[in-house]
């Protein structure tokens, strides 16, 4: 059953939190940086799913479909947050939002 | 019960309509308020009925505080006492609450005025109605607020902030008397209730009386009894505390003729009056009042005697009256200063707010030397005003004469020196009182043209409390006649309050008094009265304007300086109290204070300056320093711990 071995899944979300964090720190455009942080919210879905099989433990199964619901909410939300800030602000670029400088 | 309630809830209400309703009630205020205050009345006599067929009774409000032993509840004990104080500050309240709706009427804070008249009915009733000190003490902080809110009721005018300032800073320091009388009462009976305590004083009285060493040191009652008498000193302006009724009457007449003559200065004799029994067995405090009340009636008359504005001359006169009721107290004639309270309250409002009437026709003149002739401008007010002259000093048949002569008779009883003393005094009350009368309605006109063509009488709103009170000083003898008249059963008031508990308790004092002694004592002071009274009102009758305007000379510029005794507080307690707080503003706040208040400030500011640079609105930054911040806690969960 165990083709691939355990410590292959945890390398791959590993790197694609990395990948997503990197993103989210370099990126200007909001959608990518949106996407980014799906990336990094899915490899800790696949991380949990992970060690959920590791320790035949079915909380981390549970968790992760609350998980996805959760994002799923989230996505529209933030989706439809772009859409505003591109209507009033005519831009997605997140160095020109800065109206909150303290 | 429901009464008492009614009487307690009834001008509190009234405050608070008017307060609430302000300027938007107009002219409505003055009913409001009148008409809270005569349903106050109306329980108060229902009440007195209560009392006359079924005696004294608590009515339980609510419990306050429990502290282990001491019980301290919202009671009302209605008796005797009380219920007397009731009748005269609802009755004459009624009156002057009446009277105040004409002479306030062109004033824009009316409501305002009548807010602060039923408050200061509601504190007045607290006062004489609680049966523990507490309650009692917060009725005197009551009146002491409203008298410090209406002496300044005019407030635009500085002279009268300092006016009121003065009259609370002085009632403070009686108050701070009373206040640790209290505490010693609580830490020597572990009660506050006057039941409790006059029913302690009793059994330690009658242990005395048999010869016994008694319940407590004699020092004790004295300790308590004096810090009570500071108390009552500060109320009631007794020396040396005495000098802010005369400043108190910058606030509207009637408010000088219902709180500083009437109801708030009387009390201190309350308060005596209330704890007669603990007085009792401090012999030194009785004493002591009586020489302080002697000293200050005699004192008092004296700058009356100098005084030309009129409202001033009947302030001193109140001191001087006051001064006379502590007298009575001091000689342990407790019914006597009631009596003479109860006297003094109707003539002086009467002079008071005939004094105010005239005050108003003459366009809001004060000074007598600018009076003189309105015997036939503003004649009802002149013959009320001629009645409470006459009845304040004494002629023959007025409320005055009985109260004056009961007092009189008494301290002769007790010593015919101090007789010649107080007897002084009313001699200087009688030249005083005929010279203000005389100088404000004999005579020529002193004042200018305009207020000549000005003169008019006061509508009838102002007029009907006058001729009641007017009615009341001449027939306020009947409460209490003397002895002579009607045998021992025509003291009426005097077997009335000797109901009260702290009465009861202490033995009737010895009147070895021939009937002919007491007649030999009236026509002495009937004597004086016609010899003074018109020796006064023919020397002031004739003088004109230039001749009673000469700068004074000698004694009489000391009077007219009022012997200088703000003066002298003034540079013995303010000046050096103003240098210190100089210093402490030039040197302590300037140097070390605000180094630190600022100093903290500039801190904090700067902080934020240097934080306001990482925040800097742009969401990128942001996200590295969570990112920056989840490394370094994952980091230094991984390594350090």
């Amino acid at each position: 059953m165990n083709l691939i071995g355990f410590e292959n899944y945890l390398w791959l979300g590993s790197a694609l939190f990395c990948i997503g964090l990197l993103g989210v720190l370099v990126r200007r455009n909001v959608i990518i940086l949106l996407m980014c942080i799906e990336l990094m919210l899915n490899a800790s879905n696949l991380l949990l799913v992970v060690f959920a099989k590791m320790f035949g433990n079915m909380n981390g199964h549970i968790f992760v479909f609350f998980s996805m619901l959760v994002a799923a909410a989230e996505v529209s939300v933030g989706l439809a947050l772009i859409v505003l800030i591109y209507r009033k602000f005519r831009t997605i670029d997140s160095s020109f939002l800065d109206k909150l400088k303290g | 019960m429901i009464l008492a309630k009614i009487l307690i809830l009834s001008p509190i209400i009234g405050f608070l309509i008017n307060l609430i309703g302000g300027k938007r009630l107009g002219k409505v205020s003055g009913i409001i308020g009148t008409a809270a205050v005569f349903i106050s009345f109306i329980c108060a006599l229902l009440m007195y009925r209560k009392v006359l067929s079924t005696g004294a009774y608590d009515v339980p409000l609510l419990t306050w505080m429990h502290i282990s032993t001491i019980h301290i509840g919202f009671n009302l004990w209605v008796d005797e006492l009380s219920t007397w104080m009731m009748l005269i500050i609802t009755g004459i309240g009624t009156l002057i609450h009446l009277y105040s709706i004409g002479y306030m009427s062109h004033d824009k804070g009316i409501g305002r005025f009548f807010a602060y008249l039923n408050l200061f009915i509601f504190s007045m009733l607290m006062l004489v109605l609680g049966g523990n000190f507490i309650m009692l003490f917060i009725g005197w902080e009551g009146v002491g607020l409203c008298s410090y809110l209406l002496i300044g009721f005019w407030f635009k005018n500085v002279e009268y902030g300092h006016a009121s300032r003065k009259a609370f800073i002085m009632n403070r320091i009686g108050d701070l008397g009373l206040l640790l009388g209290i505490f010693l009462c609580i830490q020597t009976f572990g009660t506050i209730n006057f039941n409790e305590i006059n029913s302690i004083a009793a059994e330690d009285l009658a242990l005395k009386a048999s010869g016994q060493l008694g319940l407590f040191q004699p020092y004790i009652y004295t300790a308590i009894t004096l810090c009570l008498f500071i108390g009552a000193m500060g109320k009631s302006a007794q020396i040396p505390l005495y000098t802010w009724l005369p400043d108190a009457m910058a606030g509207p007449t009637p408010v000088s003729a219902l709180i500083h003559a009437a109801t708030m200065v009387t009390a201190g004799i309350y308060l005596v009056v209330r704890n007669a029994a603990l007085f009792e067995l401090a012999p030194f405090t009785l004493d002591f009042i009586l020489v302080i009340g002697m000293a200050t009636s005699i004192l008092g008359a004296l700058i009356g005697l100098f005084q030309n504005d009129i409202k001033k001359v009947l302030a001193y006169s109140t001191v001087s009256q006051l001064g006379l009721m502590f007298v009575a107290l001091g000689v342990g004639a407790y019914t006597s200063a009631m009596f003479h309270l109860t006297t003094h309250a109707f003539f002086k409002a009467l002079l008071f707010l005939g004094a105010g009437s005239v005050i108003h026709s003459m366009s809001g003149e004060q000074n007598i030397l600018s009076m003189g002739g309105l015997k036939n401008k503003i004649k009802l007010t002149h013959f009320t005003f001629a009645i409470g002259t006459l009845a304040i000093i004494g002629a023959p048949f007025m409320s005055g004469f009985f109260s004056k002569d009961e007092i009189l008779e008494k301290l002769y009883n007790h010593s015919p020196i101090i007789w010649g003393f107080a007897l002084t005094s009313a001699a200087i009350t009688i030249i005083y009182m005929v010279r203000v009368y005389t100088l404000t309605f004999s005579g020529n006109f002193r004042g200018t043209k305009e207020q000549e063509d000005h003169l008019h009488e006061s509508p009838s709103s102002m007029t009907l409390p006058l001729i009641i009170l007017a009615i009341l000083s001449i027939l306020g003898g009947v409460l209490n006649l003397p002895n002579l008249i009607g045998g021992l059963s025509s003291q009426k008031m005097g077997l009335w309050l000797s109901k009260i508990n702290s009465l009861k308790a202490i033995p009737a004092h010895v009147n070895h008094l021939s009937h002919s002694m007491e007649i030999m004592l009236m026509l002495i002071a009937t004597a004086l009265v016609i010899v003074l009274g018109s020796f006064s009102y023919f020397k002031y009758k004739k003088q004109r304007l230039t001749e009673l305007s000469e700068p004074r000379r000698g004694f009489s510029l000391w009077g007219e300086h009022k012997f200088y005794v703000d003066e002298f507080y003034h540079n013995i307690f303010v000046k050096p109290l103003e240098s210190l707080g100089d210093f402490f503003f030039y040197y302590i706040e300037h140097y070390f204070i605000q180094p630190i208040t600022f100093g903290s400030s500039r801190i904090a500011y700067s902080a934020g300056q240097l934080l306001r640079i990482i925040q800097n609105g742009n969401i990128e930054y942001y996200l590295v320093y969570i990112a920056i911040g989840a490394v370094l806690v994952l980091s230094l969960s991984m390594f350090v711990f």
